[in-house]
């Protein structure tokens, strides 16, 4: 396959790799400055969040709210409402697990300005075990109306989702992780709310993915044009709201198709890919990711492998899936 | 600007209505809470009338004081208290709890008519208020936030991590009143789990604490929120010992029209009571 088969903005070979929660912090440093209205607020997490870099050059507009995410969550509403932009983080399974129905009324029902950026999604989390890692996140947020649900796959998109949703008002989720990832993209890369980025255009299956799977799905795509099989590979960073129209001329074009997540296959990329495709362009389908159980303790990354979330995976998955037409 | 009085008669006046006006709103949608719309009747008409500056022609004022119905089932008081201060006509109480009435079955966020934040779920109310009123110290402002607390709602988790927040924070703009009713949904709350003491607990929180021994006498309240106004370095307690379903006899201290309506013949019974002809 030639070299035209990526778009311009994909790097052909993986790049650096980045902590984006680090990416996040230093984003809303910069943010900072121009936004005297930001105000952060973390759940004795700041270290971990990175949300401590913003804490250091803006103290006065930092707040520790302790180990209390329902509180947070309902403070930071309380902030919008005064016409603050609140940021609110913590790890992911307590921002959207702990504080759910505080998110729910008090952020998503009331449409407030809240950015609720959680890092250590996933169980890329790894020797914390499966307490910590969030396998569900996705799915309760992007249940919630009002709720833009948000899954960088590298350190320049995270920088970019971060100030797009400075600038839109109404609530978002932004999902981060702990481990670093691979940088897929160069600077030539636009992110837009709502829009897929399809990152190599394939015939013969079409891959999407989000997160950490988005560098998996690219390796998948090499593996896979080895064995002469064309693959197109999408960045659905935002599942919420969806981008149905680069699903279906995908969907179209391949006739069969991969969904990779580092999530629940229930309810998250590979259930809103679903339900898209059911609606729309009905497509044999296989959902890579966590098959309806928790995740474990170990190495971050080597848990990716433990689990069958890695780049042979999917291809694997999608070799079986075009014999089996 | 709202114009306020100290008048006790002239509060009591108003209190009087507002009871009618929710008794009626809450007949004629057939449901909704009675006691505890009737247990905070006071003292919301002292914070509307006598303590809180605000405008309903310019609900957005920046500079606003702020009131949240944590308590958000007292729904029924809290909107003719408002039709009462002119955010919206009396008329519009007919539409309680109709679809995609500004009246909901609990208040949603709608500043143009006085609703400052969403809430219904307990535990949230107070949370909103620090926020609001920490943006408040941040900016400089000088507006003054009142909560309205339930006192099931102290059996909420997180409205005791809000509680932590406020005194934490030093919140001498917030003042919290508890509505100590002392019934929940499923009857008097020493017999499904008490929460006493609540003005102790407060103050272990590190409050500054008064509590009325009677939460409906007006010129107490009024007593209470000067004090809380001139109190620095700590966010406020009131803690009103009140009656559910005070003012009408047949609703007084029964736990049964926590989320009852009155029927018909109650509302009329009631009617009588405050002095008004069916």
């Amino acid at each position: 396959m030639s070299k035209s088969a990526y778009s311009d903005y994909v790097l052909e070979e993986p790049g650096e790799s980045i902590y984006i929660r680090e990416v996040y912090g230093k984003t809303l440093v910069d943010l900072g400055k121009s936004y005297s209205d930001i105000v952060v607020l973390d759940a004795d997490l700041t270290v971990s969040t990175k949300t401590n870099l913003f804490g250091k050059e803006y103290p006065e507009r930092f707040f520790t709210m302790g180990v209390s995410e329902q509180d947070m969550m309902a403070t930071a509403a309380g902030f919008a409402l005064a016409g603050k932009r609140p940021f609110a983080s913590t790890f992911a399974i307590f921002a959207t697990g702990r504080a759910w129905e505080h998110v729910r009324q008090s952020i998503a029902f009331p449409k407030l300005n809240v950015k609720i950026v959680a890092t250590h999604a996933g169980v890329t989390v790894g020797e914390d075990g499966a307490t910590h890692q969030a396998l569900e996140d996705i799915c309760l947020m992007r249940v919630l109306p009002n709720m833009r649900v948000i899954v960088p796959a590298d350190a320049i998109e995270t920088e970019q989702v971060i100030r797009t949703i400075t600038d839109n008002d109404g609530p978002v989720y932004v999902r981060l992780a702990r481990a670093k990832f691979p940088t897929i993209y160069n600077s030539k890369y636009k992110f837009e709310l709502g829009k897929a980025s399809i990152l190599r255009h394939g015939s013969d299956v079409g891959i999407f993915a989000a997160g950490i799977m988005v560098s998996e799905a690219l390796q998948a795509a090499k593996l896979l044009e080895e064995q002469g099989i064309d693959a197109s590979v999408v960045n659905l960073s935002t599942i919420k709201p969806i981008d149905v129209e680069t699903i279906v001329s995908v969907a179209e074009k391949t006739k069969a198709v991969i969904t990779a997540e580092d999530h629940n296959i229930i309810g998250g990329l590979g259930g809103a890919v679903s339900e898209v495709l059911s609606e729309h362009c009905p497509t044999r389908l296989k959902r890579i990711g966590m098959k309806d159980r928790f995740g474990t303790s170990g190495n971050g990354m080597k848990l990716l492998e433990y689990f069958g979330l890695k780049a042979n995976n999917i291809a694997e998955a999608a070799i079986e899936m075009l014999n089996s037409k | 600007m709202m114009e306020l009085t100290t008048d006790i008669e002239a509060l009591k006046d108003r209190a009087r209505n507002i009871r009618i006006d929710l008794l009626k709103a809450l007949n004629n949608c057939k449901s909704g809470h009675t006691g505890g719309s009737l247990s905070s009747v006071d003292i919301l008409t002292v914070i509307y009338f006598s303590v809180m500056r605000y405008d309903p022609a310019n609900p957005s004022w920046q500079d606003r004081d702020r009131f949240i119905m944590s308590k958000g089932h007292g729904a029924p008081a809290l909107y003719a208290t408002l039709a009462l201060a002119g955010y919206f006509p009396r008329e519009e109480l007919n539409n309680l709890r109709k679809p995609a009435s500004i009246l909901q079955g609990h208040p949603e966020y709608d500043v143009s008519i006085g609703i400052e934040a969403t809430t219904g779920s307990l535990g949230h109310g107070l949370s909103a208020s620090n926020g609001i009123a920490l943006a408040g110290k941040l900016d400089k402002k000088d507006y003054r936030v009142y909560a309205l607390l339930s006192d099931g709602e102290l059996q909420e988790g997180a409205t005791w991590e809000a509680i932590t927040t406020s005194s934490y924070r030093k919140l001498d703009n917030l003042c919290a009143i508890v509505d100590r009713n002392r019934f929940q949904n499923d009857g008097a709350m020493d017999k499904i789990k008490d929460i006493s003491p609540v003005a102790d607990k407060f103050v272990a929180f590190g409050w500054e604490v008064e509590e009325l021994e009677d939460g409906h006498d007006i010129q107490s309240l009024i007593n209470a929120f000067d004090r809380a106004k001139s109190t620095k370095g700590k966010p406020f307690a009131i803690i009103a010992n009140t009656i559910k379903g005070k003012g009408v006899s047949i609703f007084e201290n029964k736990g049964h029209y926590h989320g009852v309506a009155p029927s018909d013949e109650e509302l009329k019974i009631a009617l009588k009571e405050l002095g008004e002809a069916a």
